[in-house]
């Protein structure tokens, strides 16, 4: 077996040096009853070449979004990452160490988390930024309880712009630690809705920009009003290349900002893993989930990084801690680190300029076809249209014309009554010739 | 040809100066790496992009006037900017990586190359499933291989990680509780030993949490659980093997009276590497357990994840377990996503989309590779590795548990420290100018001044031997008063001791251009 090193003559001297006949008496604690004499009924070893083979074919089963014309956002982008990206991850020293315990010996990611920590500050206009989440929905849903322990309120407003699995898994985890979740009804203008819900209860209100449907929205408003009722203010961003082009939620008010930050640095990888992006104003720091890395100095004076205020994490503080998350997303955020170094402040904001040109082009050739109705007036990469018919059914019948139309609502919320709405999104790498052939396709299709 | 013969010296001079230092503060290869925002880049950037066709005019005042604060590097200098930083990690690439329950073992590269493949690696997870059916037939057959190996019938795959496993597993038995009007329950027990995740978990769902004891020979007091079981408990939470490295000879009792209660047994999985294909969590009496494919399965750490942790899960509490899953109707795979018609107890969802689909193609990869031969092969190396270490360092530290075998890890305390000034942080920073990677510190809290090393199976003899060695010149260095070597550690890794009290009482979580005595006020692009 290729990954195991130890001979049988090895293993033989070693069970001589420990003083036992055989392995079956390192395992004599287990229960008689537990052990299993026989191998389990799985296939035996295989070698490199068998399970490349295994795993390709099951890999070619799927259509990968760079195969066609692709339209597919609601949450997890396809963007072109730097060669460089992948591979510096892949550095071993990056690709096999641990949580950096050992500051002396693990400054290579502690330094990465210090800049990962302020670049997502700068993003998203706050003063402080943890070293990663899980992803946008578990950050989404730790920021609730977050602001729980902050006003010490139980009730959250959420708005019906919220992208619904984020809303579901906010509603899962946050009311378990005793959050009454308000989740206003799923509405293109959604945030209209929000201030009228907001209460001398609610701890925090969580608004989402661009929305579930693309709709871009200053939240000035909603955070004076959230404000104004003693609440904190959360804004959710899936999509993150957005904060290269539109004002950041700290610029409109907000105490919370969390994001995806998969846009940057990473695949698609069918949903994981992923890269939540967290941060919060400076006074609300020691109320934050995950880890930090915070700037010290050495026994000579030499600046360098550790890991910090641990007293709020749970290894420490156990019962009492802020949240339970230990594992996070560091190499996902390495890749989000280097790719937005490569970028920098003018590449950012070209990309984003950019994807918004591209979706722009996909609304005004989308708007040509007839049954088709533009419903986001102000977007980003995104926005929903409405079909004359089932939207599901119509991604089903241009797959045949070899485009993935993009997501249907009803996928994601198949309760809000809102079938005939189809999620469209472009990026960078959605070119001239995709747009004009899902365009003809669809003129093809509503015209029947 | 012509090197050798321009006067060149070809043989080293003997140096007597040991505390070399260079004119400028390089250190060879080792360099001095500043952080991006120093390094000028206000206006630069390494990515040529086409420019846009349409402007952002249609967004009115929604877009950002204010600039970001973000440096570019153009791409040689992003690259050396994290190579060099790269050199300044220890990695399992690099030497032994003892972290006791964090299991550092060997990443095969062929699993990060099908990871990669587009079919996996560029595949939306909101594509329509007539496009992924290669993916869902994977995660299917990960979670049959998950449930063949526990001896469940079921599995959660969505969590992300060990805690997010944890969490997923208490709301399973909190939904399948209220489920069987049992929802009064308030109470989870939790050994002392445990991981900080398990406590942080239960009080996370709104438990409260009970200790039970450990006896002597570090294991779970029996007749302190049965005293503390009531009708109030709703979970216990046991890690097994346990953290002190041990197996919980009693698991059987622990898991009936437990059940007698009416609770659930959750079983913390992370050191489900020392039983693999040997032993089946199902036949402990375990009703939950998460599985780190990051620590077992060997998905790589990467500095603090990404991880994966689904959950298996008994009959009792499979029909609570969250939403999305996959199911086979003989025509071809379909995902369940929402809470309706057969999911209608499902308590919920633990994450946007799917779980970790880039863990489970290396996790399953890493089971096709071992097979169900190499995998039992897998925990009798790691536990033969660990006893193997016991052995040879017991004659100059003291085995917080000497009697009897160990699992996967070796645990020590620090009596055979007493009365010599040096701690076991000390120890532990001292191994660092070894070459190695210091064990886990101070953990279990059972035990005082813990050291505990956990090898995996993917260390050669070779490779223990010299670990050994290692540690024992140290043990008799702080023996025999050579306190200096490990109060002023380590003196040769890239930095000195950290202090983490200034880091904490004065934090500095952000780079700010004031305090770091610059302006470079960032440039707004064109």
């Amino acid at each position: 077996m290729r990954y195991l090193p130890l001979t049988p003559a090895d293993r033989a001297e070693m069970l001589g040096v420990i003083g036992v006949g055989s392995i079956d008496d390192l395992f004599a604690d287990v229960p008689a009853a537990a052990r299993k004499a026989d191998l389990f009924d799985l296939p035996l070893h295989a070698g490199e070449l068998e399970v490349e083979r295994e795993l390709s074919s099951l890999a070619a089963m799927n259509r990968p979004a760079g195969a066609g014309p692709f339209f597919c956002g609601a949450g997890a982008y396809r963007h072109h990452v730097p060669a460089t990206v992948d591979h510096v991850i892949q550095r071993s020293e990056f690709l096999t160490s641990y949580t950096p315990y050992q500051p002396e010996i693990a400054q290579g990611t502690l330094q990465v988390l210090f800049e990962f920590q302020t670049q997502v500050a700068a993003l998203t206009g706050l003063e402080v930024a943890n070293a990663s989440m899980y992803d946008g929905s578990t950050a989404c849903a730790e920021a609730v309880m977050m602001a729980q322990r902050v006003t010490r309120r139980k009730k959250a407003v959420v708005s019906g712009g919220l992208h619904p699995h984020y809303a579901a898994t906010t509603q899962t985890i946050a009311h378990a630690e005793g959050m009454d979740i308000t989740r206003l009804p799923a509405a293109i203008d959604a945030e209209a809705a929000v201030i009228e819900a907001i209460d001398a209860e609610t701890a925090c209100v969580v608004v989402q920009t661009p929305n579930v449907f693309g709709v871009v929205t200053d939240v000035s408003k909603i955070a004076e009003a959230a404000h104004t009722a003693g609440a904190l203010l959360i804004v959710v961003t899936t999509e993150t290349v957005s904060f290269g082009l539109l004002k950041s939620p700290g610029e409109m008010g907000a105490d919370i900002a969390v994001a995806e930050g998969q846009s940057i640095g990473n695949g698609l990888n069918f949903g994981g893993p992923y890269v939540g992006l967290f941060a919060c104003r400076e006074k609300l720091v020691r109320q934050m989930p995950g880890r930090l890395c915070g700037e010290t100095v050495d026994a000579e004076g030499r600046r360098g990084f550790v890991l910090t205020l641990s007293t709020r994490e749970q290894h420490i503080r156990r019962e009492k801690a802020t949240s339970n998350i230990c594992t996070n997303s560091g190499l996902c955020a390495l890749a989000f680190t280097i790719h937005l170094s490569l970028l920098g402040e003018r590449g950012l904001r070209e990309l984003a300029e950019l994807n918004h040109s591209k979706a722009r082009e996909l609304r005004d050739a989308l708007a040509k076809v007839a049954g088709v109705e533009i419903l986001t007036p102000r977007f980003f990469n995104e926005f929903a249209i409405r079909l004359r018919g089932d939207a599901a059914a119509t991604v089903e019948a241009l797959l045949t014309d070899g485009i993935v139309a993009g997501v249907p609502f009803s996928r994601l919320a198949p309760e809000a009554g809102m079938d005939d709405v189809l999620l469209v999104a472009a990026t960078e790498t959605t070119t001239t010739t995709d747009i004009a052939a899902f365009a003809d396709a669809l003129a093809r299709r509503t015209g029947q | 040809m012509t090197m050798l013969n321009v006067g060149r010296p070809t043989r080293p001079e003997a140096v007597l100066e040991t505390s070399h230092r260079s004119l400028s503060g390089g250190r060879g290869l080792l360099q001095d790496e500043a952080l991006i925002f120093e390094m000028g880049g206000w206006n630069k950037t390494g990515v040529d992009l086409a420019p846009a066709e349409h402007d952002a005019s249609d967004l009115g005042d929604l877009v950002r006037t204010a600039p970001i604060g973000l440096p570019g590097l153009s791409e040689p200098e992003a690259m050396r900017h994290y190579v060099r930083l790269s050199q300044k990690n220890h990695a399992i690439d690099l030497a032994l990586y003892p972290l006791g329950s964090c299991t550092m073992k060997h990443n095969p590269r062929l699993n990060e190359k099908m990871a990669r493949l587009a079919g996996f690696g560029d595949l939306h997870p909101l594509s329509p499933q007539s496009t992924v059916q290669g993916a869902l037939a994977l995660i299917d057959r990960l979670a049959h291989w998950l449930k063949t190996l526990t001896g469940m019938p079921a599995v959660a795959m969505s969590p992300k990680a060990g805690a997010h496993g944890e969490l997923c597993g208490l709301l399973t038995i909190k939904a399948a509780h209220e489920a069987n009007g049992q929802g009064h329950r308030r109470t989870v027990l939790v050994p002392t030993s445990a991981h900080g995740t398990n406590p942080a978990t239960a009080a996370f769902v709104g438990y409260s949490v009970v200790e039970i004891a450990q006896t002597d020979d570090g294991r779970v007091d029996i007749a302190d659980l049965a005293a503390k079981l009531s009708p109030d408990v709703a979970a216990i939470m046991v890690t097994n093997p346990n953290t002190c490295g041990l197996f919980e000879r009693d698991v059987i009792e622990i898991g009936r009276l437990t059940h007698e209660a009416g609770a659930y047994f959750y079983c913390d999985g992370a050191n489900f590497n020392a039983i693999v294909g040997r032993v089946r969590p199902g036949d402990l009496g375990v009703d939950a357990m998460h599985i780190n494919l990051h620590k077992t399965f060997s998905t790589p750490h990467g500095g603090g994840g990404p991880g994966a942790g689904p959950v298996v899960l008994s009959a009792a509490l499979a029909p609570f377990a969250p939403a999305p899953w996959v199911v086979s109707d003989g025509e071809g795979f379909k995902l369940v996503e929402g809470a309706e018609g057969d999911a209608a107890q499902a308590f919920g969802r633990m994450s946007a989309f799917h779980g970790q689909m880039g863990m489970f193609v290396r996790a399953y990869a890493y089971m096709l590779s071992h097979g169900s031969d190499g995998l039992r092969q897998v925990a009798e190396d790691a536990v033969l590795n660990a006893n193997y270490i016991k052995a040879k360092l017991s004659a100059v530290m003291t085995p917080a548990f000497p009697d009897g075998p160990c699992m996967h890890e070796a645990l020590f305390d620090d009596a055979w420290l007493e009365g010599t000034d040096v701690t076991t942080l000390d120890f532990a920073k001292a191994m660092i100018d070894e070459g190695f990677h210091p064990m886990t510190m101070y953990f279990p809290l059972v035990v005082h001044g813990a050291m505990l090393i956990e090898p995996t199976e993917t260390e050669s003899r070779q490779e223990l031997d010299r670990f050994c060695h290692a540690l024992v010149l140290l043990a008799q260095a702080a023996k025999a008063g050579d306190v200096d070597r490990f109060r002023g550690a380590p003196y040769l890794a890239p930095l000195r001791r950290l202090d983490e009290t200034l880091a904490a009482r004065k934090p500095r979580l952000t780079w700010k251009p004031e305090l770091a005595g610059v302006s470079p006020a960032p440039i707004a692009a064109e």
